[in-house]
């Protein structure tokens, strides 16, 4: 009798409902507890077997035939999912922040909606190897060419106003975690000239930062060491750090939302159409129009070319190696194609120190004249600190491991002689990453490349590329959309300057 | 068109999977009916999307047309006139230095004129409590120029903004220009600032009463009430309105009480 039940109460739930259905539930013990129902004949459990493998059956089929009849989009062919479209207006290789910048500025310079199809193309989803989440998230506008103070200034504006630009309806808003602590730098008697001129110049761009003489400094961080300091120039606004993973996934949403496809990929070649042009002495100058790029699906060996108008080049550390997939650099030695791009990954080390009796919550961004620097993370005594090491002594790039003597035998002595509190400290954690180290003049190149019509670069940045990223973005969008700046004139950034061999230096005192 | 909702669907449902934080970070509960059902709708019809977004748009433009640069005032009556008027426009108070009468706009926004006859008198004490002045607000108080430095309301003493909903950690950091003078700064129950932007207080040395009573933005209030009283020795700090018990103390009272029941 109760096989019939429970028989019922099965046909019940065939039409599509799962219900779950506890067969030994009428076998509760007054504990509270189930105790299993061990039945005594065998007929009736090979049955309950039966009858729910016919329930899992029927809902197979039911969904078969769902599949099968007109209506339905299941076909056989399966098409991978993840493959980037087959024609696209605008490729951004690399999906960092300044990659992801563009995309939002394109989006949102585009006249009208679906104007511009734009594909972003990142090797890595898990990021762990890009230099914008690795690093150490500091903006400041105390730089001595006015290109550099003007884009920190927008960037800084853009992050004021970030859920203005960057707000998707009904989401949560951006949160930056921007602490407004403001830079110090530290200048002995030999740099503090230099620091003077940058300090104008800072002020006729409209930075707000002041200078401070040892006694103000003493006054102000009772916690420094003023020996061998001449001139210091703190950040009163605009100035301090934030959370770059933060910044990278708002760029994302909103990019997306506005409809910038996403994918994950390598690009491993380009097919390019050449024009052979005769100078007048008799060479030869190849220009190169890329007609599409091929982009390889993460550990596969499905690959998908993407025709497309433009690509930008935004990969960073990377760069360099796929300008070399376009010949770049392997011309003749004194041709523009003998000019290799001058964008190679150099590592820099971030260590993270607990100190409990460190400065407090009014600790700024402190960089010494030797190098040296640190900031506070978090509230519990936790700063991270790290320099900038020689020509000579530039670690390995082919890994992203720690070297921790580097940390006793450059980092250590310079912290601890600066604040003696950072005498007693423990190291709790490390990590390294790569900058995107351009070896001419360390600032950014941005501009279109000579040889190649429809490549525009956006790299070399060497460690200011996260702070600048929301004013490059839109650098690079006007570049594109309007075909000039609009805004902040930076050709200044070409890459003319590489082939004329004309650096445009930052005069700074580290 | 069905083609179109699909994809509309399949963005959205990327969208929701793009770095999505938990919906209750401000709100435990489920947002009412009504909501839900914009939501229901905006991720599957565009129009619905474009008429909330113009909405927001709207609210943001009438709070920047709020906060807007008074240059007219300012050049034909002087920054101190400026700044007075734009107190009173945004349903503010303030006093003059060398007086001893506060100014204030009714709820329905009427003012006085009085405060035209006092021409050149700096303002000293300043109450935007519950009003929506922002970062470019802020630039009506403060005169500043790029070549010059800025040359602010120099003898501004007080400062409250209590409850204001716009005040953010960059307003903090733009108080900076009032170092020399402010003594006393007000910014409880402000619902956007965080423990970034009470660092940026690090410039008011003169400060002697802060008041940052019930934020809700900062995380550890207790931590930060110690790092700022070490930040700012002189000042006396205010900080009501937190709960300073451990959380974990509950549960686990909670946990005992179920293991004796069984």
């Amino acid at each position: 009798m109760s096989a019939w039940r429970r028989l019922r109460v099965k046909l019940r739930s065939v039409p599509g409902f799962l219900v779950s259905i506890r067969p030994t539930q009428r076998h509760t013990s007054p504990y509270g507890r189930l105790t299993l129902c061990r039945s005594l004949s065998t007929g009736s459990h090979l049955r309950n077997e039966f009858f729910k493998d016919l329930e899992a059956q029927l809902a197979a089929f039911r969904k078969k035939a769902a599949d099968a009849l007109p209506g339905s989009s299941w076909s056989p062919l399966q098409i991978n999912p993840n493959l980037p479209p087959e024609r696209a207006d605008i490729v951004i290789v690399g999906g960092g922040v300044v990659g992801w910048s563009i995309a939002y500025w394109l989006k949102q310079k585009e006249m009208v909606r679906g104007g511009v199809r734009v594909v972003v193309v990142e090797k890595d989803p898990t990021y762990s190897q890009a230099s914008t989440v690795l690093s150490a998230g500091g903006i400041r506008q105390q730089f001595s060419l006015l290109e550099n103070i003007h884009l920190s200034l927008a960037s800084a504006d853009f992050m004021r106003n970030i859920n203005e630009h960057l707000g998707v309806l009904n989401e949560d808003p951006v949160d930056l975690q921007f602490n407004q602590s403001g830079y110090l730098f530290l200048a002995n008697e030999e740099v503090a000239h230099i620091m003077e001129e940058n300090y104008s110049t800072q002020r006729y761009a409209g930075a707000k930062v002041s200078l401070l003489s040892p006694t103000q400094l003493k006054q102000k961080f009772p916690w420094v060491n003023t020996d061998g300091v001449v001139l210091a120039s703190y950040g009163l606004e605009n100035e301090g750090w934030f959370d770059p993973w933060t910044l990278l996934n708002a760029f994302r949403r909103k990019a997306i939302s506005m409809g910038v496809i996403q994918c994950y990929g390598e690009v491993t070649d380009f097919k390019c159409t050449t024009n052979v042009l005769r100078t007048s002495s008799g060479d030869t100058v190849d220009l190169k129009r890329i007609g599409s790029v091929k982009v390889q699906m993460p550990n596969s060996l499905e690959y998908q070319p993407v025709e497309c108008a433009i690509v930008v080049n935004a990969a960073g550390a990377f760069s360099g190696k796929l300008t070399e997939m376009l010949g770049i650099g392997s011309g003749p030695k004194d041709s523009i194609a003998g000019i290799p791009l001058p964008v190679e990954p150099r590592k820099r080390y971030v260590y993270v120190v607990h100190c409990p009796d460190g400065p407090g919550l009014d600790t700024p961004f402190l960089i010494d004249y030797s190098g040296v620097y640190f900031r506070r993370e978090g509230l519990g005594g936790n700063y991270i600190a790290g320099v900038s090491p020689e020509e000579a002594e530039e670690p390995d790039t082919s890994n992203l491991e720690v070297d921790h003597q580097f940390f006793e035998e450059r980092v250590w002595p310079g912290l601890a002689h600066r604040v003696p509190a950072f005498e007693k400290l423990k190291v709790t954690s490390a990590w390294a990453g790569f900058y995107d180290y351009n070896t001419f003049d360390q600032n950014g190149i941005i501009g279109i490349h000579p040889l190649i019509n429809n490549m525009y670069l956006a790299t070399g940045f060497s460690g200011h590329g996260l702070q600048h990223s929301p004013a490059v973005g839109r650098a690079v969008a006007e570049l594109i959309l309007d075909g000039n700046f609009k805004t902040i004139d930076l050709s200044n950034f070409s890459f003319r300057r590489i082939l004329t061999q004309e650096p445009m230096l930052e005069k700074n005192i580290v | 068109m069905m083609n179109s909702l699909h994809r509309c669907c399949q963005r959205s449902a990327l969208l929701l999977h793009v770095a999505r934080r938990r919906w209750s970070s401000s709100s435990a509960s489920p947002p009412p009916l009504h909501t839900r059902l914009l939501l229901f709708l905006t991720q599957r019809f565009y129009d619905v999307e474009m008429l909330l977004s113009w909405r927001s748009q709207l609210t943001r433009n009438q709070l920047q047309k709020k906060n807007v640069y008074y240059g007219y005032t300012q050049r034909f009556y002087g920054l101190d006139i400026a700044s007075a008027y734009f107190i009173l426009s945004l349903k503010g108070g303030f006093r003059f230095a060398g007086q001893s009468e506060w100014f204030y706009a009714d709820q329905k926004g009427k003012f006085s004129w009085d405060f035209l006859n006092h021409k050149d008198t700096p303002l000293e004490e300043v109450d935007m409590s519950y009003t929506v002045i922002n970062y470019r607000g802020l630039c009506n108080l403060v005169l500043d120029l790029i070549h010059l430095s800025s040359e602010s309301q120099r003898s501004l003493r007080t400062l409250k903004l209590r409850g204001c909903p716009e005040v953010d950690d960059w307003f903090l950091a733009r108080l900076h220009v009032f170092q020399d003078s402010l003594e006393e700064l007000d910014i409880s129950h402000c619902p956007r600032i965080t423990t970034g932007g009470l660092a940026a207080l690090r410039n008011l040395k003169g400060l002697k009463r802060l008041d940052v009573s019930s934020l809700p933005g900062i995380s550890s209030p207790g931590l930060v009430i110690i790092l700022l009283e070490e930040m700012l020795p002189q000042c006396q700090i205010t900080a009501t309105g937190y709960d300073y018990n451990l959380n974990e103390a509950e549960g686990e009272e909670e946990e005992e009480h179920m293991q004796r029941q069984r």
